[in-house]
Parts: C-alpha cells; structure tokens; sequence
C-alpha cells in the first residue's frame, strides 16, 4: 500500500476537552506528537487515557478545543489505527478478520491472502488462521487485533493498554512486534499503567491526572526527574488520586 | 378403523391430492418468506442503523406488527386485491399469488423485527472497531448482515413457521379452491368441519413434520457454521 504524500504527523492537540453530561474526561489538554519513538500515555484508572486515544483517532470530536493531523482537522482516519482495550472480533476466522482490515485499507483482492498470512505470522497466529476469531484466548484475540490495526499500514498507532491481561511472555512478544512497528516508522501512541513496560518502550512520557496533562517528558527525564510531586509519586508506585 | 390409521394409510399410499396439497403450501410459503425476507432484512438493518425522529414510534409499532392477526392481514389483502380494490386489475384474489402476498405482508414484520434487533444489538458490539477501521454505511450493512446471518436465519424461521401454520389469511384471499389454492392448513380446517378426520389428521401430520424437519435441518446448520465461524 503507497502512502499519500500529506502525513498526519504531527497530530496536535490544542486546548482540548472532552465531556458527556457533567462528566469530564479531558480538560484543556494541550499535547504535540510527533514523528520517532513511541510515545506513552500513563496515568491511574480514569485519568483519560483512552479519552486521548479516541480523540487522536479521530473517533470522538473534543468539546472544546481542536486535534489536527498535519495541520488538518478534517482528515479521515485512513493513516490511522487503534487497538482497543477489549478489542472486538468480527465473527469470522482469524484470516477473514485479517482480511476484512486489509480490504478497507484498500489493499488490492488479489494480495489480501498473501499479505494476511504475513500479518498472522508476524503476530504469530498463522497456526490458527483458520480458527474462528472469537474462540480465539484473550491473548490471541490481542494478537489478532493487533494484525488487524497493522493490515491498515497506519502511519499513527494507537494502543490503549494492549498487554493489561496478558502474561509476562506474550506481553514480551506483543512488544516486540510493537517495537518493530515503531523501527518500520510507526508512531506509536499507547496507553499504559505498567511502569517497566513505560521504561522500557517510551520515547517520551506523557502522565495525565483525572484528564488534565500533567507531565510531558522524554523517558529519562520523565523518570529522573519528575516535573511535579505527582508524578515522582505515581513513579514511586504511590497512588496518585 | 381409527382416523389416525388411515390417515397414515393415506401418506402410504401417496395420495395425489394430499400431495398437491402439500406441494402448494410450501410453494406459497417459502415463496412469501423470501420475498419477505429480500424486503425485511435490508429494512431491519436500515432501521437499526438509521436515526431519524420518530424511530422509536416505528420501532414500536414495527414489533407490534409481528402479532397481527392473520384474518386482518387477510382481510387488508382481500380488500386490495378484490375486484373494485385499488390493485383489482391484476385479478389476483382467490389466486396462489395473492396467497403469497398475504403470507408475506403476514411475515415482513416478523422478519424485519427481528433483523433490527439482532443488528442493533451487533452494531453496539461493532460500533467502534468499524469506525475505526472506516467502514461506510453500506459496508456496515454488509458486514453486519453477514455476521449476524446464523441469527437471522433463525428469523427466516419465526416467519417461515408463522407462515406455514396460519390459516386465516390464505382461507381469505385464496378461497380454498379445491385443487388450486388449497394448503394444508385451509384443508385440515375445511375436511374437520365436513368430518374428514383422515385426511385432516393426515395433513396435519405431514404439517408438523415438515416443520420439524425444516427446523432441524436449519438447527444442523447454524451448529456446522457456528463451528466454522464462531
């Protein structure tokens, strides 16, 4: 699949919020992502992380305030992908999932199968490529719609806590093909409470508190020196409320 | 001789008649569930996925429709097709046709129903994966439509079912002409009244058979593919 000349980097949001009835989930959030290493979105429950994932998709429109893709704030969501919490298998077999992706990617019929079992064997599913989606184990499923979310060749990826249920080894592997996706030149956005997986995969850090921007930092620097109280706190494994 | 031996003596035999019989109600059935079916499915899934004032008001009526009395459809149908009605012209009433028009108005609702619910009951599941994946509103259609096709199959069913076993409707606008829109149902209310309890007996026999036959061998089916497809 070509990509078009514009880029959706970088995706800035300005002065955003986002509320339903009194609640709000983000507030006047103001935050710059741009091209290079993943960037890692931490915070407790609640803080707003996935508010921030849905808006960088493109899936929520902010109350206030504005998120542009390379400079744009109408571009459709086609050089974008994200990997929900609780992903959603469509009722077919682990191919057809794959399958159905690559086709509203805009890949051509002819490569689909081919450039499905790749995907599958980079998330190492192509044992059970056959089986249907939904028998699949929670780990696999992850897996599964991770293949799904790189089938659209997105230039931003956007994982909202894709390792929370899994073991220590497939979150290893889940990971690495993060990792990879991001050396490819995939901007990885992701959500996560896990702190040793923050060091070890972050670029930069961004730590969010009941939905307002708290700390924006390169990793080193987000970890040796916390910019406020709360987040040496939340570093430290203190709750941060 | 009891009733219920000749009765079994009459399917044995392989009686012409009863045959006839049994052929043309299947015939009008399955015919008016399809149609039904091509009109209902996609509607139930606009509806499902539409949202427009007043949907509420549709939704509710649509489900209440799916108890409508078989002699009012019938009844709504004579009155269309009859000689001075508005589609008079076609000559249709007393005709398998008009029987077919009755037993899908008859199943639309059902089907339709039906359709919307599972649909909409998907659409919440799948929201936002096709969203995110940018799926247009056809392709959601689709897409929903195929995924959901084991439950929706059990809605051809529910209409199937209905269709096959009322009477009102096809004795209306049919006429229970011996020979040419005689169904079984019409027959077994006609023979019990004359007291032709064989025939009736055997009728209805071959009427729950069949759809218990219909049944299972959907029942097989929606198993083998659930076990493909999930």
């Amino acid at each position: 699949m070509m990509r078009a000349a514009s880029s959706d980097l970088p995706l800035v949001l300005d002065r955003v919020s986002l509320s339903a009835g009194p609640v709000t989930m983000l507030d006047c959030l103001s935050l710059t992502i741009t091209p290079g290493a993943p960037t890692l979105v931490v915070g407790p429950n609640g803080s707003g992380k996935t508010s921030l994932l849905r808006l960088c998709m493109g899936l929520a429109a902010p109350s206030a305030g504005s998120v542009s893709w390379g400079g744009r704030t109408d571009r459709g969501p086609a050089r974008r992908a994200i990997l929900f919490q609780k992903p959603v298998m469509l009722r077919r077999s682990a191919t057809a999932n794959v399958v159905y992706a690559l086709g509203q990617a805009g890949c051509p019929r002819r490569l689909r199968a081919a450039r499905a079992a790749e995907l599958l064997e980079r998330v190492g599913l192509l044992g059970l490529a056959n089986h249907p989606a939904r028998r699949l184990s929670g780990g696999e499923q992850q897996r599964l719609a991770l293949a799904r979310a790189l089938a659209r060749d997105p230039e931003i990826l956007l994982l909202d806590e894709p390792t929370a249920s899994l073991d220590p080894a497939a979150t290893r592997f889940v990971e690495e093909i993060i990792l990879m996706a991001a050396q490819s030149g995939t901007k990885v956005v992701m959500a996560s409470h896990d702190l040793g997986q923050v060091r070890r995969l972050a670029g930069d850090v961004v730590f969010l508190v009941r939905g307002r921007l708290c700390a924006h930092a390169a990793s080193g620097d987000f970890f040796e020196y916390p910019s406020t109280p709360k987040a040496a706190a939340f570093i430290r494994g203190d709750l941060v409320l | 001789m009891s009733e219920e031996l000749s009765a079994w003596q009459l399917i044995a035999s392989g009686d012409a008649t009863l045959f006839a019989i049994v052929r043309l109600s299947l015939a009008v059935t399955l015919s008016a569930v399809a149609i039904a079916a091509v009109i209902g499915l996609p509607l139930g899934a606009l509806l499902a996925l539409a949202r427009f004032p007043g949907r509420s008001a549709v939704v509710v009526v649509l489900n209440g429709f799916m108890g409508l009395p078989p002699v009012i459809v019938g009844l709504s149908v004579y009155l269309l097709l009859s000689r001075s009605g508005p589609l008079g012209e076609f000559g249709l009433l007393f005709t398998p046709a008009a029987m077919v028009i009755a037993q899908a108005v008859l199943v639309l609702p059902i089907i339709a129903a039906l359709t919307r619910q599972t649909i909409e009951d998907l659409w919440h599941e799948y929201r936002e994966e096709l969203t995110a994946m940018d799926v247009g509103p056809l392709g959601q259609v689709a897409t929903l439509l195929w995924d959901s096709r084991f439950s929706l199959f059990t809605a051809l069913l529910a209409g199937f079912g209905r269709a096959a076993a009322e009477v009102g409707t096809v004795m209306i606008v049919g006429g229970n002409i011996n020979g040419f829109t005689r169904t079984m149902t019409t027959t077994v209310a006609l023979e019990t009244s004359k007291g032709n309890l064989p025939l009736a007996v055997g009728l209805g026999l071959i009427l729950i058979f069949l759809i218990i036959l219909i049944n299972a061998a959907a029942w097989g089916v929606r198993l083998w593919s659930e076990q493909r497809a999930g």
